[in-house]
């Protein structure tokens, strides 16, 4: 696909009588921390970077078009494709979409699986999340323990709808299946080791002092810049702004739920810096924590799935709403024509915007950084694609 | 706010340039004249009241049967937590829109998405380039009468053993 | 070993020969089977161990299926990567690329003649073993940087460089921490260093005074730098520059290039059992010349050994400093403190007598505080160990599918 479209021009700068080149480097697709295949031609002055320009679509399939093919109910198992890692946000987001559409209510017990759903998923990502980038930064012990505790989510994913990765488990109108018996006690049980293992976390790298190094004031995001390029989620949170859509535009039984909703504060080093952002969706894992204890505490009897035609059409018209999903509130935004295909999806997503991020903030900071930047924004190539 | 008063406001600043509004769908529109979006979005951007500090999605679509391309802006304001859709309809034939990039700058790239995947311009876009597709690709894909191409670079797109 | 070949010549084993030549050919077949019997050997299984010992600090098992336990792991991956496909990149520069490795494998094996490993068993005992070591193993330096330019791919330059910088300016603080122990012994001769200390903790150089105990953390840390060792194995550092100086490398000359790795390692505790803890002294048991030779061996072997683990388990525990953090750690913390040692050092040799009360009964103390250090250490290993196994017995109700 060569450099087209970037200038490759070979620029000799002055420098007090030095003359230095830049060198135009190629973090190509294929590498080992580019978290899936994202692309960025990086302009390096030795080993302090001018610039980290992105370039993206190696992950592009089309969902978006895909919809208007195959229907409402046909599209719930792409959904898990925009963003695999954090699928269960991408059913229900896709499912909500459909919902107030066609002005279908969930019954309570489906909202129930569906938040709890959600909510391990969200441990689930955000482990992997922060496992990665621990790897990236170069300790490779505390990633496999979070691969460990990803293991057991997936296991217990995997009991309650079969799969490990692209569960496919909610539907228009709630999901699939009830939580299967014996579910609740082994999730707590879980839960109640997850604990033990979270600070076996602090322990082991949160605030060991290299780690912590390598990422205070690091690109720190200030909040303007940060809600100017639309980034959300648990970056918007790092950079102050104490915005959390289950909290402040509540969907779902969100409302019934009571959590905290963590945000940065600067506490290692500057507001905004990679720190924050690593150590906000630590704390969110402790918060899905309790609202998953809530949730078990208090799931109601009864069906899981409200009635809804094989034929789905709903009345035209176009909705958009949001969903709290790992990496910033995804964005559903579908317009119906009254037939049984979509007429439009589009779907915002949150790394999209932290992609966008990138080129902006990368002038200064060296190399090692910028795989440090790209990782605490938790960009996965799926959702930037689409 | 509630999008009526918003309406007023707007109205009252750009008189005919704002149409008209659907305010009793669930999430109420205004639409906005294509060559004065720019000036709306930096009026609601700088409004003390308004407020909208943030460009949350961008969406274009392509009405073919009424042969405009339509711009979905939805607009957030973290202040006042209030929100605001606008429309734009554009005409398909020649989709020329002024760019919103200087006043919110999540639309960099999400106007490359609509450039790229349906044809819209926008004008006073810093870098209008295609995003998703490969730069030598022909065509908008969203489109309506988009008919893919046969082969790319000599790499067929036909699967023969599903063709029918 | 030259008395050795002199009683052979007397013998009347080598008619002809000059005796130049004869110890030329001495001296080869000691190098050789340094070489091949050892050097190799304890390089290559060295990257077994490492596996090993990194799976089990993860919390997983490593290989374990090529022989029993996967002790033959290494020589099928050895044996893998010989058969490989021989790839020199077409833009590459061809001879200072093939070149490279040999470089690098020069620097590291030249090293090991000037190693003790008893008192009758090194190669050659210079009285400037020491120095030589040292400027042997930068030869590496050469051989990093020629492979990187050479693969004629910027991230790998940019290793090399990286590499070259690293290794270079972390000889300072290394030659430094070096200094007080030359400074109390008087001598840059290994054997001698040896003799200077006694097999009792005491009479390791290491707790002879606090100065001698810091430098010795210095230098562990200095020398891990100059192996490319995380956590400063920027050089290699995976997630950034794929593989960094070595990208281009694949079959035999990847294997001669990790070979040198972990069998540096291997030196950096040889040097660090020499200078600081005593090397091969042992506890006067026996008389019998060949036990006491294999017990020294024995000794001497395990205690470098046992760096080579610690180095492994920090590998596996601390993440990768950046490179301006690499240098300044160097240039402003290791090379004031390294100089203020030297200097204490000094005045401490002006002050206290060697052997008399007040360094003996500093030996003491400092013993007495590894001790507790130690002691302190297998406390907290004890209190994990015990949280550990109340999660594993709560962990074995939980799911079905396991």
């Amino acid at each position: 696909m060569g450099l087209a479209g970037f200038e490759v021009e070979v620029e000799r700068e002055g420098t007090q009588g030095l003359e230095t080149e830049e060198m135009t480097l190629n973090m190509g697709p294929q590498h080992p921390s580019t978290h899936g295949v994202l692309r960025f031609v990086v302009k390096a002055d030795g080993e302090v970077m001018r610039q980290a320009i992105p370039d993206i679509g190696y992950l592009h399939r089309s969902i978006e078009k895909i919809s208007e093919k195959v229907g409402y109910h046909g599209f719930m198992p792409y959904t898990d494709r925009v963003d695999y890692v954090a699928a269960m946000f991408c059913n229900q987001g896709w499912g909500m979409a459909c919902e107030k559409l066609a002005n279908i209510e969930v019954p309570k017990r489906g909202e129930y699986c569906r938040v709890i759903a959600s909510e391990l998923n969200r441990i689930a990502s955000h482990l992997l999340s922060v496992g990665t980038m621990i790897l990236d930064i170069g300790a490779t012990t505390p990633f496999f323990h979070a691969i460990r505790e990803r293991e057991k989510i997936n296991d217990l994913l995997e009991e309650l709808c079969g799969a490990r990765l692209t569960y496919n488990y909610m539907r228009i109108g709630g999901v699939a299946w009830d939580l299967p018996p014996g579910f609740v006690e082994r999730s707590i049980d879980f839960l109640d080791n997850f604990e033990l293992a979270a600070r076996e976390f602090e322990d082991l790298i949160t605030y060991n002092k290299i780690y912590v190094e390598r990422l205070i004031d690091v690109c720190p995001i200030s909040a303007e810049k940060a809600i100017n390029y639309n980034l959300t989620g648990p970056n918007l949170r790092a950079s102050g702004v104490s915005y959390d859509v289950r909290r402040d535009d509540p969907y779902s039984i969100y409302r019934e739920l009571d959590f905290q909703v963590p945000v940065g504060k600067g506490e290692l080093g500057t507001v905004g810096d990679c720190f924050d952002r690593y150590i906000v969706r630590i704390r969110e894992m402790n918060e899905s924590v309790k609202i998953l204890r809530q949730c078990f505490a208090q799931i109601p009897p009864g069906p899981v799935i409200a009635k809804v035609p094989r034929k789905f059409k709903p009345p035209a018209g176009d909705v958009f709403i949001r969903v709290e999903s790992a990496r910033g509130d995804m964005g559903w935004y579908v317009v119906s024509d009254g037939s049984e295909f979509p007429y439009r999806v589009k779907i915002r997503t949150g790394s999209f915007a932290a992609m966008s991020i990138i080129d902006a903030i990368s002038s200064g900071i060296m190399l090692a950084d910028l795989v440090a930047v790209i990782a605490s924004l938790d960009i996965v190539a799926p959702e930037v694609d689409r | 706010m509630e999008t009526a008063a918003i309406h007023q406001r707007l109205s009252q600043s750009f008189g005919s340039g704002i149409g008209e509004s659907r305010l009793e769908v669930k999430d109420p529109w205004i639409f906005v004249e294509p060559p004065l979006i720019a000036d709306v979005a930096r009026f609601v951007h700088d409004d003390p009241d308004l407020a909208f500090d943030s460009l949350s999605n961008l969406s274009a679509l392509d009405y073919k049967a009424e042969n405009h391309i339509q711009l979905v802006y939805h607009l957030f304001s973290y202040r006042h937590r209030h929100w605001l859709i606008l429309k734009v309809n554009a005409d398909r034939d020649n989709p020329v829109v002024p760019s919103v990039e200087s006043i919110w700058k999540a639309a960099n790239w999400h106007e490359r998405e609509a450039y790229d995947l349906l044809g819209v311009s926008f004008t006073g876009h810093p870098d209008l380039r295609r995003i998703l597709l490969p730069e030598d690709w022909i065509g908008h894909p969203l489109r309506k009468d988009y008919v893919e191409p046969v082969e790319y670079h000599g790499i067929s797109t036909r699967r023969e053993s599903l063709l029918r | 070993m030259q008395q050795y070949l002199d009683s052979l010549i007397a013998g009347g084993y080598f008619a002809g020969l000059p005796t130049e030549v004869v110890y030329l050919l001495g001296m080869l077949a000691v190098g050789a089977v340094v070489v091949f019997v050892f050097i190799l050997n304890v390089a290559g299984a060295t990257t077994f161990v490492e596996r090993r010992v990194w799976a089990r600090i993860h919390n997983r098992v490593g290989p374990n299926r090529v022989g029993p336990q996967g002790i033959l792991q290494w020589l099928v991956d050895g044996v893998k990567l010989v058969m490989k496909e021989d790839i020199v990149p077409a833009d590459a520069d061809p001879w200072l690329f093939r070149l490279a490795p040999y470089i690098v494998i020069m620097g590291f094996v030249a090293a090991f003649a000037a190693i003790p490993f008893g008192s009758r068993l090194v190669a050659a005992d210079m009285n400037l073993g020491l120095l030589y070591i040292l400027t042997v193993t930068s030869l590496v330096v050469v051989g990093i940087l020629v492979a990187g330019w050479a693969s004629n791919n910027k991230w790998s330059l940019i290793g090399g460089i990286r590499a070259a910088a690293q290794i270079v300016s972390y000889e300072i603080p290394a030659g430094l921490s070096i200094m007080p122990v030359v400074l109390l012994t008087g001598s840059l001769n290994m054997n001698e260093i040896i003799r200077y200390q006694g097999w009792m903790p005491q009479d390791w150089l290491l707790f002879a005074n606090p100065f001698t105990f810091v430098a010795f953390f210095t230098f562990f840390t200095a020398a891990l730098a100059e192996g490319n060792r995380t956590p400063f194995d920027l050089p290699e550092a995976e997630s950034e520059l794929v593989a960094g100086f070595v990208t281009e490398y694949s079959g035999v000359r990847y294997l001669i290039f990790f070979m040198v790795e972990w069998g540096n390692l291997y030196i950096i505790g040889a040097l660090a059992t020499t200078l600081f803890l005593g090397g091969w002294h042992i506890p006067p048991i026996t008389d019998n010349v060949v036990l006491q030779t294999i017990l020294e061996f024995v000794v001497f072997f395990a205690k470098s050994y046992f760096w080579v683990l610690v180095a492994m388990w920090i590998r596996a525990t601390l993440p990768r400093v950046r490179v301006d953090q690499l240098m300044s750690i160097c240039w402003k913390y290791l090379v004031p403190i390294t100089f203020a040692n030297v200097l204490l050092v000094a005045l401490w040799m002006l002050l206290v007598t060697p052997g008399g009360f007040v360094s003996r009964a500093v030996a003491y103390a400092m013993t007495l505080l590894g001790t507790v250090l130690v002691l302190y250490f297998f406390r907290r290993v004890l209190f994990h160990l015990r949280r550990a196994r109340v999660r594993e017995r709560n962990q074995l109700v939980l799911s079905p599918l396991s």
